[in-house]
């Protein structure tokens, strides 16, 4: 017998794992959620049938997610974020001792439970003590929040579904209130690659260009998002993600990485011209 | 009676299932002949596009399924009578008028009912007796109609024929529709309920929602099954009480409702009305949940008044449908309309309406948790971003009619077209009214006021979406000659 997990990229696109087994499948009153266990990415995690991580190739996106902004703010105290429901994003903040405060904001407190059970390489970042979970809506806990934070983390699943309200306009106005004046917001991007993808990139995008005195696009590859080519949103109230980035500093704190580093970093900023034209289109809106 | 049951929906199943060879209308023969109609509309809903025929019976002389329908849905309302209209609550509205008035009669009402009522009198030569209107100064609405100006209004026209009430108003606010009904029957008039904002009222858990109108004595009720029921857009019951004679009204009805009833809405007011009957208890508690929250959250956003039953008061304000989520937006120096036009042009959130000092939200059977949150979110960047100090803004919404000739004489009656600004003092031959809530600023047969004319411009000039008069641009309006 053969067991493949299969995910729909497009109408007409499948993207297929094969798997060993099933290790767990429960409902949660926002989702289902799935863990399995594969032989070439070890075990995934998966909300609604859609990848949400997986162990061979989390590390990209949770160090693209996190030491970007973490490499560019001279010195970052209190840290919001918002989803992350597997701990990846917090692993990687738990490496920075100058590090005060882990706010969490994540919906669902079954995917915590889950992942805690099933993927401890990624929820070991639940065990430092700086972090405590707020099991909320972000969209809510960011609304009452003002000059709190140094980042903002945005770790959501698709704009279609629970994680729908962390891709609007008003979730981008909030978190500006919410961060300090040096502040930074990172949010996952999606792909620019796919037509409905591509449509959904620009529209995020142009809700955070209009909502930011700064706003720039990074890009990595993780192989089992759809087309593999994935972007990451940076926004700031002021710091720019590449003149304001302090290698120097950051590489003399030594934290261990294996996809991140300063030259890959500038390297991130540079699109494709594709890309860049998706994206220049919704800049000069306002 | 069963409620599971949906026998307009089953018979169009059989119907589909035989296979009949349609040699009648509608052209487009289940979709075949419209390829480009059928892709964009679904399969299914061109094959249901049928017409009236003997195993679908016909909604003009209902004798089959669809009588079984009205039935059932007379059964889930607790009325004597329920009639399918396809034609709108505006329609049903028209024929509660139609069927209580004829030229000449009177009719006690509020001036804040929707066009369609005073529409109805320009076709029939109804003639309006206002009741005396409170409003809330605070949030410039009008508010229900207390019994005492109710029983001033009956003692000073005793020859009126009925007594039309709002249950509940855009709003959210009812008056008091038992004792007004009480009060009618004793002097011989009829009581007819604008229940367009009220079909949830009939599946209230436990004193949750105010009174329905036909529990609480009214004779007719035209319910918007559209708006909180469900059903699809256009489709709506009119309902009866005992004291109604309903094959007269069935004939009242046919003279304006089209004889080719659309199977399409008549089957979603079929599966709605079983929907509601055996889920309604359940679907309006976790409505009023939805918007109790969003009001706390509103609160606490300084500036936005998300009014409740704090204003309740035993009199004009006699009960308030907690499902509507009214929102005054003054104390952010921002007009409704424009707290209305900057949730869809920089939310990308569409709301009810905005009119001078609110913005309703309509929260239904279909919301969920998530939407709330962001509407929320919004309004707490629109105060953010937008809120200002503005001194002039204008509060009042109502403004107390001047009656000076029957609608319908002022409509039909020569008339001429006059520059907004020099119409003051003369007799207004049509309507103005912001859309939605589609309540009119001016009624044909009532004075130009400067006050309505500063009303007009104002609402002009703050992006309302202003309808109704001849001319479309608004500049000009016709009066009586």
């Amino acid at each position: 017998m053969e067991l493949w997990f299969s995910e729909m990229h497009t109408e007409n696109v499948k993207f297929s794992i094969k798997v060993d087994k099933q290790l767990c499948c429960v409902q949660s009153q926002y989702q289902r959620i799935e863990i399995f266990e594969s032989y070439e990415f070890g075990r995934f995690l998966t909300l609604d049938g859609f990848m949400m991580l997986s162990e061979k190739d989390e590390f990209i996106y949770h160090e693209m997610i996190t030491h970007v902004a973490m490499a560019v703010h001279p010195m970052a105290k209190n840290i919001l974020v918002v989803g992350a429901g597997d701990g990846g994003v917090m692993r990687e903040l738990a490496k920075y001792s100058q590090i005060e405060k882990i706010d969490v904001a994540e919906i669902d407190s079954e995917v915590v439970r889950v992942c805690k059970e099933f993927l401890p390489k990624t929820a070991v970042g639940f065990n430092d003590s700086r972090v405590q979970i707020f099991y909320e809506d972000g969209l809510k806990f960011v609304r009452s929040k003002d000059n709190e934070y140094d980042i903002i983390i945005v770790d959501s699943t698709d704009p279609f579904g629970p994680g729908e309200g962390l891709f609007s306009k008003e979730f981008y106005g909030n978190c500006f209130k919410a961060l300090k004046p040096n502040g930074i917001l990172i949010n996952q991007h999606e792909s620019p690659f796919y037509t409905k993808d591509a449509a959904m990139v620009k529209r995020t995008h142009k809700r955070v260009v209009q909502s930011f005195d700064t706003s720039r696009v990074y890009q990595a590859h993780i192989p089992t998002y759809p087309s593999g080519h994935w972007l990451f949103g940076f926004a700031s109230k002021g710091l720019h993600p590449t003149k304001n980035l302090d290698a120097t500093r950051w590489n003399a704190l030594n934290i261990g990485t294996r996809y991140y580093n300063t030259n890959l970093h500038k390297g991130a900023f540079y699109l494709p011209t594709y890309v860049e034209e998706l994206l220049s289109d919704v800049e000069d809106v306002e | 009676m069963n409620q599971n049951k949906t026998p307009i929906r089953d018979a169009l199943e059989e119907l589909e299932n035989n296979r009949i060879i349609p040699f009648d209308v509608p052209g487009h023969k289940r979709g075949k002949g419209s390829s480009n109609l059928r892709e964009f509309l679904g399969k299914k809903c061109l094959s249901i596009d049928v017409n009236a025929m003997k195993p679908l019976d016909s909604l003009s002389h209902p004798v089959s399924v669809i009588r079984e329908g009205e039935e059932l849905a007379a059964a889930a309302f607790g009325a004597s009578h329920a009639f399918f209209m396809v034609s709108g609550t505006t329609g049903a509205v028209q024929t509660m008028i139609f069927y209580t008035c004829k030229r000449g009669d009177k009719i006690i009402l509020q001036r804040n009912v929707h066009r369609s009522v005073l529409n109805a009198m320009v076709l029939c030569g109804a003639i309006p007796v206002y009741i005396e209107c409170t409003s809330s100064e605070k949030l410039g609405i009008a508010l229900g109609s207390s019994v005492a100006a109710v029983e001033r209004a009956i003692l000073e026209n005793p020859d009126a024929k009925a007594v039309f009430i709002n249950n509940p108003t855009y709003y959210g606010i009812c008056s008091d529709i038992a004792g007004i009904a009480k009060l009618a029957h004793k002097h011989g008039m009829k009581v007819l309920a604008d229940e367009a904002h009220g079909t949830h009222f009939y599946f209230a858990d436990s004193g949750n929602l105010p009174s329905a109108a036909i529990s609480a004595g009214a004779d007719m009720a035209a319910v918007s099954m559209h708006k909180s029921g469900g059903s699809l857009t256009q489709s709506s019951f009119l309902l009866c009480g005992k004291d109604v004679n309903a094959n007269y009204m069935r004939q009242i009805i046919n003279l304006t409702q089209t004889t080719s009833a659309s199977y399409i809405l008549l089957s979603s007011l079929d599966i709605s009305r079983s929907h509601l009957a055996l889920n309604g208890k359940k679907i309006f508690s976790d409505v009023l949940k939805l918007t109790a929250y969003a009001r706390e959250e509103i609160s606490k956003i300084d500036g936005f008044y998300a009014f409740s039953e704090e204003l309740i008061d035993g009199d004009a304000v006699f009960d308030f449908d907690k499902t509507k989520l009214a929102i005054n937006t003054l104390g952010t120096g921002l007009a409704g309309i424009e707290v209305h036009d900057i949730l869809r042009d920089e939310y990308d959130i569409q709301i009810e309406f905005g009119d001078i000092g609110n913005i309703l939200a309509y929260v239904s059977i279909g919301d969920n948790h998530k939407n709330i949150e962001m509407l929320i979110s919004a309004l707490a960047e629109v105060k953010r971003r937008f809120a200002r100090t503005e001194l002039n803004i204008m509060k009042q919404e109502y403004i107390a009619p001047i009656v000076r000739a029957a609608p319908q004489e002022a409509f039909y009656n020569p008339k001429k077209m006059l520059p907004l600004a020099q119409s003051v003092g003369r007799i207004c031959a049509e309507f103005v009214m912001c859309y939605p809530p589609g309540i009119p600023i001016i009624a044909p047969g009532e004075e130009i006021t400067a006050d309505i004319v500063n009303y007009i411009s104002y609402a002009k000039e703050k992006g309302c979406s202003l309808i109704g008069p001849e001319d479309m641009s608004i500049e000009n309006i016709n009066v009586l000659e």
